[in-house]
């Protein structure tokens, strides 16, 4: 007889846990996610970066400080296994007045503690050679070789077609509306797509584990969001070398500075706390950009002008009760796990998040693991035709010339890359066709003219591949229709 | 090797073509979209050729008059070829690689007619904040999507900016049976050709002046709108705002001329015009390198875009001629005051030139001048929106020294 797992949420957590759970023979793993596609809700936006597990005090937040830096070790093995699109450039954390290193030494023993390796107070010189075009009144920094930056949405869709070759079952478009306990035990999840029997659940649900977790009865954290808000420049535009962090406060790691894996520069986030209601509030603020601008401002002060944005966006962060992970077998009921209130540096933690969970499957429910004879670890990136030699594209666009054809100007995407993607889709089981799908696995539409030349070059592919009406291919999931019918739908009156 | 490997075949690349291969020049044409003709199949609307053919054409028969000469005078071309790279290897040999279904392509040319086109300006280089919802489009997209591929992007419409695309979408729209509820210009006048601006009230399109989108807010699509209005220095005043509900954003903010390809191998840009500096015959600061139509400067009429492209080609056979264009003493063409847009920017007085320019802000009972040649023009009205496109005779610029300005004033009453 099989465990049956079902983990609520396909977000960096729920897709890592997923992993590594398909290891095990025994376990048969069901992955729960109501968006249409993966990565869509916390992991979406964000820094992206693998921080260096330095910053968080093990004795006010012992699973941050744990869980950060033993994934930072692990992201290193993950990107090559899962070819996950990846730079470890390492941080400097800039002091800009003389108090600033006091910080800085109390950041570099929390590292010391927390068995980060390779950490330096540099002077200013060594910090200008790190970094020649910092504010030129720096003094100093801490050197953190080992951070490093990831594509987060690429990184879930990596490890989620992983998992998936391994035997994790996804349910996409699948919300969770209630959960069976009986005899204080797990039974299942209720879902709008039917019930799925589960003897182990796992919630991951991002901003909602707290609502998740009261289905349970289980109801002693809150989550609340806490926005930040991010500009990014079209990529003529230099960057820094290093992620730039400044010395931080009580509050925040503070305003990054940095040029994000794609090659433009990236600054952002500040924060703001949002009342508990306000989950899907991902809008942009005029403040919040211009904080953003000025905090930015002190560690890099060359940025452009403001018409050479060409994106700003919101994420939330899941702030828990008590500002540690809760990663936890509930023991009023048997076979419910939280994993709840991942914050930053949530992205950094997830795969050891994962491990920490099959402790826990083992350790607090008493399962005993058998691993699987032949587990794939490996998984192959997608075609990048902008990456690849002349010789190499011409040999592929012998076999099929699709990839010849060139759909997104700015980031030279092709045909035969979106079609790749689409074959990924279909296999991890998306089923709305969505501009946002092909986006964060290809790049198109997100260049400098932010897809106004080739969203509906690759609505038309969508709709082809998947056989629906132009109109009903969506921007980012059912409600997000690129149209609402033919160009007579009005007149016809078929529309109110 | 080709004598002119020209770049995009929206009209001026189509205009260059046919104008080149009649001069006995070896072409080839290079075009990224399915079919030729640029943004002009997707262009229903009549107002085209009006100098060029001395008829009034829609879009798509403006496109089709060229690309049957193409077919005639067998001019070589792609289509779905889109090119990656431009490498000048040296001012007599450039090469042009480019992808299309056949695979990655090298070609040499003597020369090159760079009629790459522009983009349209997105909500976020505006400042846009907000949700990031379905319904946002950019006035050319949502023209392909309604008259290229048949879709209807939405029913309750926002305009952002008076230029011509946005008003001819607000037309658009309305005719299809949309609402279209407001549109919003920044400037205290209106932004398109006086005949664009008369749709507002035929088809009684609220115009507000002066105003700008600031927010959008909505789920899963746009559901509502912020406006402000602003002063006289675009600064917004406080305590103006209010929200249109709609479903669909539109944003015409205007267009940048696509030079990235030009600028990667240094071509110098003007950062007023956005697009490369040029000589009279349409050349950029890299020999045998020359621009025409939107990717030159941002013109109102296409008939405009198309002479830009046949000037190229006689570029392009001088230069091929002479092995480059011979050197000489040029003269500068300079703005003056009221002088925004201004190309070309270096003129020779050895034959006639049309200069095209754009004024900073309307006004009436104009005098044009050229202080360093004494001439003088007038207008009775003159206007952003409306290029000026001046003829100067050889001998009237042979009167100049180093320089000549061109100076949009107030004429006496």
């Amino acid at each position: 007889m099989k465990t049956r797992v079902a983990i609520i949420g396909a977000g960096i957590s729920g897709a890592s846990i997923a992993r590594v759970l398909s290891k095990y023979e025994n376990l048969e793993v069901h992955l729960i996610e109501k968006n249409a596609d993966v990565g869509w809700g916390v992991s979406k936006a964000n820094t992206a970066l693998i921080h260096g597990g330095y910053d968080d005090d093990p004795e006010k937040y012992p699973m941050r400080a744990k869980l950060c830096i033993k994934g930072n070790r692990l992201w290193h093995e993950w990107v090559k296994e899962l070819e996950i699109p990846h730079i470890w450039n390492g941080a400097l954390i800039v002091a800009l007045r003389d108090e600033d290193f006091k910080e800085l030494e109390g950041l570099l023993e929390r590292g010391r503690k927390n068995g980060v390796p390779e950490m330096i107070i540099v002077d200013k010189e060594e910090l200008f050679h790190l970094e020649p075009n910092l504010n030129p009144e720096a003094l100093g920094g801490l050197w953190v070789p080992i951070v490093g930056q990831i594509g987060p949405i690429p990184a879930v869709i990596a490890i989620v077609e992983n998992a998936v070759a391994n035997g994790v079952k996804l349910h996409l478009e699948t919300e969770v509306r209630g959960i069976k306990v009986e005899g204080g035990e797990v039974k299942g999840v209720e879902t709008n797509n039917g019930f799925i029997e589960a003897d182990i659940i796992i919630n991951a649900a991002g901003l909602y584990a707290d609502e998740i977790s009261r289905m349970v009865g289980v109801n002693d954290f809150e989550i609340h969001p806490r926005k930040g808000e991010y500009w990014i420049f079209d990529e003529d535009i230099p960057g820094p070398r290093r992620v730039l962090f400044p010395t931080p406060t009580p509050k925040s790691k503070g305003v990054v500075v940095t040029t994000e894996i794609s090659g433009h520069l990236m600054i952002g986030p500040n924060a703001q706390d949002l009342p508990k209601e306000e989950k899907e509030n991902l809008a942009t603020t005029r403040e919040g950009l211009e904080e953003v601008w000025k905090k930015a401002k002190e560690l890099w002060p060359n940025l452009p002008p403001r018409s050479k944005v060409i994106r700003t966006f919101a994420g939330l962060r899941p702030e828990p009760t008590g500002g540690d992970f809760i990663i936890r077998a509930e023991k009023e009921v048997w076979g419910f796990i939280n994993v709840a209130g991942i914050r930053s540096p949530g992205l950094t933690s997830a795969p050891a998040i994962a491990y920490e969970v099959v402790e826990i499957i083992r350790r607090d429910l008493g399962i005993n693991l058998v691993e699987k004879g032949k587990w794939n670890p490996y998984r192959k990136k997608i075609t990048h035709f902008f990456m690849l030699q002349p010789e190499k594209a011409n040999e592929l666009v012998k076999e099929n010339p699709s990839y010849g054809k060139i759909v997104c100007r700015c980031n030279h995407v092709s045909e035969g890359d979106i079609l790749e993607a689409i074959e990924r889709m279909k296999f991890i089981g998306v089923k709305t066709p969505s501009i946002d799908s092909i986006k964060v696995r290809t790049k198109a539409t997100s260049g400098t003219c932010q897809g106004s030349f080739c969203r509906v070059r690759i609505a038309r592919i969508l709709a082809r591949e998947y056989g629906v009406d132009l109109w009903n291919v969506t921007l980012k999931g059912k409600g997000s229709e690129i149209g609402i019918g033919d160009v007579k739908v009005l007149l016809r009156g078929e529309v109110e | 090797m080709y004598d002119t490997i020209i770049i995009g075949g929206g009209p001026a690349g189509l205009a260059a073509a046919v104008k080149a291969k009649k001069l006995g020049l070896k072409v080839l044409l290079l075009d990224e979209n399915e079919f030729l003709g640029g943004i002009l199949p997707q262009c229903i609307h009549p107002g085209f050729g009006l100098h060029y053919f001395k008829e009034e054409l829609t879009g798509p028969e403006f496109a089709h008059r060229f690309i049957r000469e193409i077919n005639e005078l067998n001019i070589e071309h792609y289509t779905n070829a889109y090119v990656l790279e431009i490498e000048n290897y040296s001012d007599l040999e450039k090469k042009v690689v480019f992808s299309s279904p056949e695979g990655v392509k090298e070609v040499w040319g003597k020369t090159i007619i760079y009629a790459a086109g522009a983009r349209e300006r997105h909500a976020f280089e505006i400042g846009i904040v907000g949700d990031r919802v379905a319904g946002i489009y950019t006035a050319g997209e949502a023209q392909t999507l309604m008259d290229i591929y048949g879709v209807m992007p939405g029913k309750e419409v926002v305009i952002v900016g008076s230029g011509d695309v946005g008003l001819i979408m607000a037309r658009r729209f309305a005719l299809e049976g949309a609402k279209v509820k407001a549109v919003i210009e920044l400037m205290p006048y209106p932004g398109g050709l006086a005949r664009n601006v008369m749709i507002l009230r035929d088809f009684e399109i609220p115009l507000y002046l002066s105003h700008k989108v600031v927010e959008v807010r909505g789920r899963k699509r746009v559901e509502k709108v912020k406006v402000v209005k602003v002063d006289e220095n675009l600064k917004e005043i406080s305590g103006s705002g209010f929200w249109i509900e709609c479903d669909t954003l539109l944003i015409s903010a205007g267009l940048i001329p696509n030079v990235k390809l030009l600028k990667k191998i240094g071509a110098q840009i003007d950062p007023l015009n956005g697009g490369p500096i040029v000589n009279e015959l349409l050349e950029t600061t890299i020999p045998g390198i020359f621009v025409a139509g939107n990717a030159l400067l941002i013109n109102d009429l296409v008939d405009y875009v198309a002479e830009q492209g046949e000037l190229a080609a006689l570029g392009a056979k001088e230069f091929i001629e002479n092995q480059g264009i011979p050197s000489r003493k040029w003269i500068k063409l300079k703005r003056g005051s009221n002088v925004r847009i201004l190309a070309p920017h270096y003129i020779s007085g050895e034959r006639d030139v049309y200069i095209y320019a754009r004024v900073s802000r309307p006004m009436e009972n104009v005098r044009v001048t050229f202080p360093e040649i004494r001439k003088e023009l007038r207008l009775p009205v003159v206007k952003p929106s409306e290029m000026l496109r001046i003829k100067l005779k050889a001998e009237e610029i042979q009167k100049a020294g180093k320089e000549i300005t061109m100076e949009v004033e107030k004429g006496e009453v």
